[in-house]
């Protein structure tokens, strides 16, 4: 069943929660109004749609607002159920990919905040946590998808995919700003090359925001950080 | 209707883990009756446990003619998938979404602090303690006046993934002599807490309740001492 009616995100460049719902929008081929909400100064219309968590993204479709981004992601899976699909037809298959991606929304992303806010004692420590996630997501991409990379039909991004490249799509961005490399295609080889295959996808390149206005952010953001031990971002 | 396909399903669980239950509760409805269930120790992981999740080494992990599924939230999903009998989720998109939703709300916002209020003191249990009943306030305006469950008539994912509530909560309000959902505020949720627990497919699958407020009192002793 075809999703009809008017979609509109609700969203920020530089967020990659805001990014993944983008992706999926671009993968699935829907028309789309985007609406850049500013965070330091929220719209009545963010509030009204997410009373809860006054956060982006938000979807809104026929009117309704969702929230959540991997809420979001697996609505729009469900709702234009024509054309590429985001999640594989098996049960367990699906199970795998949702496995995956609950782990990078809930373990990954927070470790690579931290070092990017943090310098020193701190940023190793951190450094080191970070390196232990993508070894567990280097062994268990090997382990749960043998035949290699996630993409559903080989061509399209799926969901995983799309969470992979929301948070390590800018690693160069990353990289930058910390004079570190993390990204390692020695030590994680499959991870590596699945990001740098990602990033090559149009879809992606169409919708990343230049590189030095990335870097201006995460630099600004970095330094704000470090100025402030207690009270971070 | 066919029958549930029951053939080599086992879980690997401990007795007092709110998440295990639920997939317990979630078998139930799916008329899954007769599986492998394994107790483990938590704090003498099985070599099983260990290498079936070896990223998370936590309970439930649901194995399904050799597939293993780990994460409360997903065997959910690919239990909805995978036995067709009662759906967990509603039919359509939107309200699959709103009860994913509030079911990561649940285990995002409320059980977290519920969990830190219960196992801390001072200004750490303070500050838990008001996320948690602004997490309860949130949940109680959103239940809809006049429906039994979340999932309406009849119980369903989000009621499952909600039963914690229901069940642990007192137990952890009761260890952590504090009052998170109040009878007063939360008059909706004091409802279905009651429903819930009385369902047929529930009653009879919950845990002792004095064995579990000995239990986390123990847990919250053993994380206080640290």
């Amino acid at each position: 069943m075809a999703g009809e009616g008017r979609v509109t995100l609700h969203g920020t460049w530089a967020s990659p929660y805001s990014k993944r719902v983008e992706l999926a929008l671009k993968v699935k081929g829907i028309e789309y109004e985007y609406v850049e909400e500013d965070l330091m100064n929220k719209s009545s219309l963010l509030l009204q749609y997410n009373p809860v968590h006054k956060k982006i993204p938000i979807l809104v479709h026929n009117g309704k607002p969702i929230v959540e981004s991997m809420v979001i992601l697996e609505y729009i899976e469900e709702t234009w159920s024509d054309g590429p699909r985001l999640l594989p037809e098996d049960p367990y298959e699906r199970a795998k990919i949702r496995f995956w991606a609950t782990f990078l929304h809930q373990q990954v992303f927070e470790v690579l905040v931290l070092v990017l806010k943090t310098d020193g004692e701190a940023q190793a420590k951190a450094m080191e946590q970070l390196h232990e996630k993508l070894k567990l997501l280097e062994e268990g991409i090997k382990g749960s998808f043998p035949g290699g990379s996630p993409a559903v039909n080989g061509e399209n991004m799926g969901l995983l995919d799309i969470v992979v490249c929301s948070y390590f799509g800018p690693y160069k961005v990353h990289e930058e700003v910390l004079g570190l490399k993390y990204l390692d295609s020695e030590k994680y080889p499959l991870v590596t090359s699945w990001v740098k295959s990602l990033v090559q996808y149009p879809a992606v390149k169409e919708s990343t925001p230049p590189h030095e206005k990335s870097v201006a952010l995460v630099r600004y953001f970095r330094e704000k950080a470090l100025q402030s031990p207690a009270g971070v971002l | 209707m066919a029958m549930a396909d029951q053939t080599n399903v086992k879980l690997l669980g401990m007795w007092a883990s709110p998440f295990v239950r639920r997939v317990q509760w979630a078998l139930s409805l799916k008329g899954v009756i007769s599986y492998d269930y394994v107790e483990e120790d938590i704090l003498n992981k099985s070599s099983l446990l260990l290498e079936l999740n070896p990223v998370h080494q936590k309970v439930p992990v649901l194995i399904h003619d050799g597939k293993v599924i780990c994460e409360s939230l997903v065997i959910l999903e690919y239990m909805d998938e995978t036995w067709k009998g009662i759906p967990l989720l509603p039919h359509d998109p939107h309200g699959r979404a709103m009860a994913r939703f509030w079911a990561r709300f649940s285990d995002e916002k409320l059980e977290p602090n519920a969990w830190t209020a219960m196992c801390s003191e001072g200004e750490e249990k303070e500050g838990a303690l008001k996320r948690a009943i602004e997490a309860a306030s949130k949940i109680e305006e959103q239940l809809i006046k006049g429906r039994r469950f979340f999932g309406g008539d009849d119980i369903g994912y989000l009621d499952v993934a909600m039963g914690w509530v229901a069940c642990w909560l007192p137990v952890w309000e009761e260890v952590g002599a504090m009052s998170i959902v109040d009878p007063a505020r939360h008059p909706r949720i004091t409802s279905w807490a009651g429903d819930f627990l009385s369902h047929p497919l529930i009653r009879t699958n919950l845990p002792p309740k004095d064995e579990m407020v000995d239990y986390f009192h123990g847990k919250r002793k053993r994380i206080m001492a640290h």
